[in-house]
């Protein structure tokens, strides 16, 4: 298989200003003057991306990942090395850039699509298509001022994904428009993979990778730690990120927290435990229980303790939550070690990588510990069912009487 | 999908000039939108649309006439066609300068998320003032119909090369302007403050000869400004000799200075491609 691209050698540094002097006057008084730091985005970063494949790059916030598919697309340029692409490229990085109010949706489609390099016959033959998708015939030849938000990046969209590109460029723009329109293009994404178009997905959702990419690379702090066969890549990733939360970004949340609670600290939380059904298992079936421990310690003897639980999915969504005080528990003085165990007698849950959040607390809710979805654990073997939670549903059928009238 | 081979880009820290021409060739349709889009987006919900780009040189034309011609009283015959022959092309550039210099700042949102040749944006504000200028040449040739003032037809050929140096030196600038522009932001204020002097210092509302007359060394200095070069063979081949009082060089002295500007007009367009393309690597940074 050919290369779709070949990143090289890739270095992008920024320079970081404490005061910035963006006009001449200002140059001149402040000549020589000017304090910066420089910061490395992407720190030599060799990647090849093959035709036909969907690759994911995962990463957290500042990791660089949207640096590295700012530098695919041409619109940084690195400060060593080179990008070499082959082919169309469409970049869905922030749909409907280039609109302007004033034009109507189809002036705007033909300019749009010609910024992204199509030539006029090439548009005409896709126009249709275009607007079909974005679902606006009714509209299009209206100034696009008068469009909602809805339709604005639906139009962004369709003109993108309709131009025909050899190479696919998503930054985490999926989740645009109403779920019809989500699942659309979805489903777009996936005729896409089908004509062997190569797609790479830029995101820190996991599960998306996990599900929707052949391989998988990982970045960190701008150097690509890992790349791969998808779950490999993510277990890597979490490990990384987990590691590295607890080292400099803890220190710097740890300082934050302090500050807002004068309590934080006195008790600290020495471990949460994941606790399946066998001491080998690596997940839990739905409906199967599992159990939270969470130990804790304290240097003097504390009387107020509440210890808060929560569970979020894999992309963020709040799940569920409860503490000892609103279940009636008393967790009783805090003097040394004591662990405290919440056990799930059945988890309503569907396929997925939940994370537990576990805090600390006094009964007014100043903060003693908190351990931000730290840990996590699996659910697996759902059958076929599909969504968040398992709902206890019944079907039954019933066929009317059919009487001749 | 195309039969055609699929383009190969390659980014590195700073492409080869050769490759950027290709790419601006390559995305010329986009240079035509933009024109196309910057000239909708003006005349867009007004009443009299193209008619306000005929209306403004006619305006001046009015003002410029009454001003020169019966408050000061500069001499000159038919001053309104004489200046006019000139003026309009020095519109052209600088507006076009002025609206070029701007052009990268003012498309941030597109230039932070689309990959395209930046250098199409000033190219297309150039390209929008080059359509202005055939427009409101129609006031002019109404102008010349209404006087029956007759053009001279040995210098028409001319016109075509004063307008390509007009334009490589406009883009040119525009591009290494436009660029600039981005990391110091007062270089529009500086645009407009050296375009007033530029403007004066070209012989538009005043003969080439007044200068001439009074030492040929600053005759000949004058000659540097491309821009003069291009203004007078504007001027002698609509406005033609029909004024004693403008001296008319033989056919060869006009050809040199066009000559001349042309290729000052090349370099500059060649330098801003250059000082383009060695700073545009930040420009999503700073925008």
């Amino acid at each position: 298989m050919a290369a779709a691209v070949e990143v090289d050698h890739v270095s992008k540094t920024f320079k970081l200003y404490t005061e910035k002097h963006t006009s001449m006057k200002e140059r001149v008084v402040h000549i020589g003057r000017t304090k910066h730091q420089t910061f490395r985005a992407l720190d030599d970063v060799t990647l090849t991306i093959e035709a036909g494949e969907t690759i994911g790059l995962l990463g957290h916030n500042g990791s660089g990942k949207s640096t590295l598919l700012k530098c695919i697309a041409g619109i940084l340029q690195p400060t060593a090395g080179a990008v070499r692409t082959v082919g169309r490229m469409a970049a869905l990085l922030e749909l409907g850039a280039g609109f302007h109010p004033d034009l109507t949706g189809r002036e705007n489609v033909y300019m749009n699509a010609s910024i992204l390099g199509m030539h006029r016959v090439e548009i005409d033959r896709i126009f249709d298509d275009i607007v079909g998708f974005a679902e606006l015939e009714q509209f299009i030849d209206m100034p696009v001022k008068h469009y909602s938000s809805g339709m604005y990046v639906r139009l962004g969209f369709a003109v993108a994904i309709n131009v025909d590109p050899d190479v696919l460029l998503v930054d985490e723009v999926l989740s645009v428009g109403d779920e019809a329109f989500q699942r659309k293009c979805l489903d777009r994404v996936r005729t896409f993979q089908a004509e062997g178009r190569t797609i790479v997905v830029v995101t820190h959702n996991a599960e998306l990778v996990r599900t929707m990419c052949d391989r998988g690379a990982a970045l960190d702090h701008g150097k690509l730690i890992v790349v791969g066969e998808p779950n490999d890549v993510i277990r890597e990733f979490r490990e990384r990120l987990m590691a590295g939360v607890t080292s400099d970004q803890e220190v710097g949340l740890q300082v934050a927290r302090s500050e807002l609670s004068p309590a934080y600290g006195k008790i600290k939380i020495r471990d949460v435990r994941v606790v399946y059904a066998s001491p080998d298992a690596e997940s839990v079936e739905p409906g199967a229980p599992v159990s939270f421990e969470v130990e804790m310690e304290s240097q003097e003897k504390i009387d107020d303790v509440v210890v808060a639980f929560s569970v979020f999915g894999s992309m963020g969504q709040y799940v569920y939550s409860t503490n000892t005080f609103n279940k009636g528990t008393d967790v009783g003085p805090v003097d040394g070690r004591k662990t405290v165990r919440f056990a799930l007698t059945s988890v309503p849950l569907l396929d997925g990588v939940y994370a537990v959040t576990i805090g600390v607390h006094t009964r007014g809710g100043l903060m003693y510990d908190l351990w931000e979805q730290k840990r996590r654990f699996e659910v697996s073997g759902g059958g076929r069912d599909e969504g968040l939670v398992v709902l206890p549903v019944q079907i039954s059928v019933e066929t009317p009487d059919r009487r001749p009238s | 999908m195309t039969d055609l081979p699929a383009p190969t880009r390659t980014i590195t820290p700073r492409g080869h000039l050769g490759t950027r021409v290709r790419d601006i060739v390559r995305y010329r349709e986009l240079l035509v939108n933009l024109v196309r889009k910057e000239l909708r987006v003006k005349y867009k919900s007004s009443v009299l649309g193209f008619l306000w780009s005929l209306l403004n040189p006619a305006m001046l034309l009015v003002v410029y006439w009454f001003v020169f011609s019966v408050v000061l009283g500069s001499g000159i015959p038919r001053f309104a066609i004489f200046l006019l022959s000139g003026l309009l092309v020095w519109n052209l550039f600088s507006i076009g300068l002025t609206i070029g210099t701007s052009s990268i700042v003012g498309n941030a949102g597109l230039v932070n998320k689309v990959w395209f040749p930046r250098e199409v944006l000033p190219l297309g504000a150039v390209g929008a003032q080059l359509v202005h200028f055939f427009l409101q040449s129609m006031v002019l040739i109404g102008a010349l119909l209404i006087f029956w003032h007759p053009v001279d037809w040995v210098y028409l050929p001319l016109l075509p090369f004063a307008l390509i140096a007009t334009l490589l030196l406009c883009s040119g600038i525009s591009i290494l302007f436009s660029a600039v522009n981005v990391y110091l932001r007062d270089v529009q204020h500086f645009v407009e403050l050296l375009l007033l002097a530029w403007f004066f210092a070209c012989p538009i509302v005043y003969p080439y000869d007044l200068i001439a007359n009074k030492s040929t060394a600053l005759g000949i200095a004058y000659l540097i400004n491309p821009l003069t070069d291009v203004v007078l063979v504007f001027q002698r081949a609509i406005y033609g000799n029909y004024s004693p009082q403008i001296h008319s060089y033989p056919y060869l002295w006009y050809v040199r200075g066009l000559g001349y500007a042309l290729v000052v007009g090349a370099i500059v367009f060649v330098v801003g491609l250059s000082v383009f393309r060695r700073i545009e690597g930040n420009f999503s940074e700073e925008l």
